[in-house]
């Protein structure tokens, strides 16, 4: 069954398409990496399923509700996750407070003045770092964190609305391959034990070879091709245009054979 | 007719001096993005330095040569303040610099009263144009068309030096993105110390120009530079035409004004301005990206913590101290320390926006005197008592902020700044012309305590309980899940949005209850001196908590406290002294470069070199030890 529909959505920036008519559905429990070369239409498309920029026309159903029109908070408030390609995390905190943070919001308590925030939630919170494997980075702040533990720190920010679906814009851009591995098994995992729905940005065709369920192609802003890694892989417009034919291609195709 | 082109002309007139100083805080903002507070007094400084020329130097060659060497003279001023002020902060958080620019205001005051001394000073008449000329039967000065042609003329160099020469293209690219510029391989310490050279040489032309029609005084440099920001404003930051036709506009507003509106021509100004702002936040002629205030991520704040037992030892001490002042002070000293206890509550309002918010409110006054005014006007009219007045002050002054900060919360950075500005402007320009509700100018008087609490003793146990709490309050604010929240839209609105938080409504109730807070403060203030003016609203007291929040420390919960301490006694210990401001001013630029981070980072540092220098020590023993064997 479809967890997420998008269905025509397109946006120009003056006159350039960045998002032409693209649609595509999400299942639940479904990891479904976005993939396309830069400037396909990728994080511009995040931004619209998370409210961030509005859509020139199409919709956005998360199980049945509209999300075009929504605030990234109310779409927040409807058990969707997200992660940035840059990280966004409250560099002020500790990283424990990071994710007390979000669920003192999740338990609709941000306005709360009548006790104090430093131990609210916190047990939750350790949970939530013992998944990511980062307790022990509890009480550190936040600024001094290398980056492949601040992505870390995202997705467990991510996690304290037990989102149904979860959007992540290139989760492990900037880390080293063994952290990418273990992040992306860790989400695999996620998916698998919690019906999470996933989708993900990656530059990274070994971690979308060997996590999605599903991908899917975009191109100067529309969908080039979708389906299963061996038939993306197949395909020959795929071959063409954005794996550029030739030496590219054939380099990952000895990596995954 | 006649009159209107008249009325016209003289408003052209006006905006000429108005446009020479805005062009100039213009360009340096853009560049540098530094907001110069201090733009004013190199315009008054331009004036100053103008008459001494112009009554040396004869005829009309010597007049002119006069406006231009000024210029140079006052350009020479303004690239030393940068060299000296500016230039070991730039990496400093960005609002910083405006403390240093309050201090070199302070500064050129005294520099300016020392050499030219207190009285104000005619301007000669310019030679030839003495007289005045007949424009369909009006009379207009003819130094009046000579400042319109000279304003055009400042304006076509500008469009000149702007789209025809290496360094005109330069300044243009910095204003939109200075860090291109830099990895251009621009050699940016130049370009800055250029273009502050050529703002301070407007603002010095500027003053210069208009000093055979206005003549010189002390007030010049505050009273412009809250029209030079509405000018810049609503220009748009960085664009010199927008700075023209921002300039012409207000200042024929003010002269039509007179003549339809006599009662509120203060208040037209900047009800344009917050119109303008609200409507198009980045000014008539601004783009957004180039003026988009970014703070400065080098320095994050680190976590908070709550108070350990050291902490709420040095609190209870503190408190001690406080509660036996009058037992072994006299009044003197019961009346300074009052003062103290009253500002620490102000600053400390402002810390709550600024350091935890991360929102510069440069209007907090409004709410620090409006509190003030609500209690004195409760008493004046409806003969409420004491304890229901300091009740009800910061009710309306939260009441006020919630209203004022419903427009401002959807501006950030510098355009945060002056929304709030301005309409701290408009809330004290309403109370200056209110003369039948407020008395004007002439404040409200006899507004004195309850009888019990009539004793100056009794008294200032109200104000110690009064604002101790006030403070404690703010502390534990800042500790509760919304006070966690408003930290997270200043670290990251991103990600406080992304999780759900509504960063504007957070951004909002905390103004409202910082806006209450000063509201109390300002509540015991009136109570404590008797009475209250509009000085009490007026924007040198926006500034003056601007100047002790970061005095003291803006990353820091007792930062405010430390700045509001210190700045008072500072203040009333350098009373004494005939030059007290210039003292202040350095003191104030002395702090800002040694610690960027106020009196409690100074402190912090200390602590830390001194560690430092242990454990240098320590190793040079070990080295030494080894080498030994």
């Amino acid at each position: 069954m479809s967890f997420l529909v998008v269905e025509g959505l397109s946006l120009s920036f003056g006159g350039v398409r960045a998002v032409d008519d693209v649609s595509f559905t999400l299942a639940k429990g479904e990891l479904l990496a976005l993939i396309g070369p830069n400037g396909a239409g990728k994080s511009t498309c995040f931004n619209m399923l998370y409210g961030v920029s509005r859509p020139d026309s199409g919709s956005v159903k998360l199980d049945g509700n509209e999300l075009v029109g929504l605030k990234p908070r109310q779409i927040w408030r409807l058990g969707v996750g997200r992660t940035f390609q840059i990280t966004a995390t409250f560099t002020s905190m500790t990283v424990c407070e990071n994710v007390q943070m979000a669920l003192l919001s999740h338990a609709n308590r941000t306005f709360g003045i009548f006790r104090r925030a430093h131990d609210a939630y916190r047990d939750q919170a350790m949970d939530l770092l013992d998944i990511i494997g980062m307790r022990g980075q509890a009480d550190r702040p936040t600024n001094v964190l290398a980056y492949g533990d601040l992505k870390r720190l995202e997705l467990a920010i991510a996690l304290a609305n037990e989102p149904k679906l979860l959007l992540m814009d290139e989760p492990t851009a900037g880390m080293a391959q063994p952290e990418r591995r273990s992040l992306m098994k860790l989400t695999a995992d996620l998916v698998r034990d919690r019906g999470t729905s996933v989708l993900f940005t990656e530059h990274d065709m070994d971690v979308v070879f060997e996590h999605s369920h599903r991908l899917l192609v975009l191109n100067r802003g529309r969908v080039l091709a979708e389906g299963s890694v061996a038939e993306v892989r197949a395909d020959p417009k795929v071959r063409e245009i954005y794996l550029g034919g030739g030496s590219t291609y054939a380099s990952m195709e000895t990596n995954h054979a | 007719m006649g009159f209107f082109v008249a009325q016209l002309l003289t408003g052209m007139a006006n905006a000429g001096a108005l446009f020479l100083v805005a062009s100039g805080l213009s360009i340096i903002f853009g560049v540098t993005r530094v907001v110069n507070f201090a733009h004013g007094s190199f315009y008054m400084l331009g004036a100053y330095i103008a008459y001494t020329l112009m009554s040396h130097l004869p005829g009309a060659i010597g007049f002119w040569s006069a406006i231009v060497l000024t210029g140079i003279a006052v350009g020479l001023i303004g690239l030393l303040v940068e060299i000296v002020v500016l230039k070991p902060i730039y990496r400093a958080p960005e609002l910083y610099q405006l403390v240093a620019t309050f201090g070199v205001i302070l500064v050129i005051q005294d520099a300016v009263r020392y050499v030219w001394g207190p009285e104000d000073l005619i301007g000669p008449r310019a030679p030839g144009f003495g007289g005045v000329v007949s424009i369909f039967g009006q009379s207009v000065p003819t130094y009046d068309l000579v400042l319109i042609a000279l304003s055009l003329v400042v304006l076509a160099a500008l469009w000149a030096l702007f789209n025809k020469t290496r360094i005109g293209v330069l300044i243009r690219a910095a204003t939109q993105d200075r860090e291109m510029v830099g990895a251009l391989g621009v050699n940016q310490t130049l370009l800055f110390s250029a273009v502050f050279f050529l703002g301070s040489f407007l603002a010095g032309i500027g003053g210069a120009a208009q000093l055979p029609k206005g003549g010189a005084d002390l007030t010049m440099d505050l009273n412009i530079i809250t029209a030079v920001f509405v000018v810049v404003v609503i220009g748009g930051m960085g664009s010199i035409f927008g700075a023209f036709m921002a300039s012409v506009l207000i200042s024929e507003l003010q002269v039509f004004g007179v003549q339809l509106l006599p009662q509120s021509t203060l208040v037209l100004m900047f009800v344009v301005m917050a119109i303008i702002l609200v409507v198009r936040p980045q000014g008539l002629f601004g783009r957004p990206d180039a003026a988009v205030y970014q703070g400065n991520s080098a320095m994050v704040p680190k976590p908070l913590k709550p108070l350990g037992l050291a902490g709420k030892l040095v609190g209870a001490a503190i408190l001690a101290f406080l509660a036996f002042i009058p037992f072994y002070g006299d009044n003197f000293l019961v009346f300074l320390f009052s003062d103290i206890i009253i500002f620490c509550l102000f600053a400390a309002s402002l810390h709550f926006i600024l350091g935890i918010g991360g929102m510069a409110s440069f209007g907090h006054a409004a709410y620090y005197g409006g509190g003030a005014y609500v209690a004195a006007l409760l008493v004046q009219y409806l003969q409420t008592p004491m304890e229901l007045a300091i009740v009800l002050a910061p009710l309306g002054a939260g009441f006020l902020a919630l209203i004022i900060g419903w427009f401002c919360v959807r501006l950030s950075g510098v355009y945060f700044a002056m929304l709030t500005l301005a309409f701290a402007q408009v809330v004290w320009s309403v109370v200056v012309q209110w003369t039948s509700l407020t008395g004007g100018t002439d404040g409200i008087l006899n507004i004195w305590p309850s009888d019990w609490a009539s004793d100056p003793s009794v008294f200032y146990y109200v104000v110690l309980v009064v604002g101790a709490g006030g403070i404690i309050a703010l502390r534990a604010m800042a500790h509760t899940p919304f006070g966690y929240a408003l930290r997270g839209t200043r670290d990251s609105s991103l990600r406080a949005e992304a999780i759900g938080i509504h960063v504007r409504r957070v951004q909002l109730l905390a103004f409202a209850f910082a806006g209450a807070m000063a509201g109390l403060a300002g509540a015991l203030f009136v109570f404590a001196k008797g009475s209250i003016f509009p000085t009490e609203l007026a924007i040198s007291r926006s500034f003056d908590a601007l100047i002790m929040v970061f005095f003291g420390g803006v990353q820091s919960l007792g930062g405010p406290i430390a700045g509001a301490s210190v700045f008072t006694l500072l203040q009333d210990w350098l009373s004494d002294f005939t030059y007290w401001q210039l003292l202040l001013g350095v003191a104030i630029i002395a702090v800002v470069i040694l610690s960027p981070r106020g009196i409690t980072g100074l402190l912090e540092t200390t602590g830390r070199i001194g560690d430092r220098f242990r454990t240098a020590t320590g190793s040079n023993a070990e080295v030494a030890g080894k080498e030994a064997r």
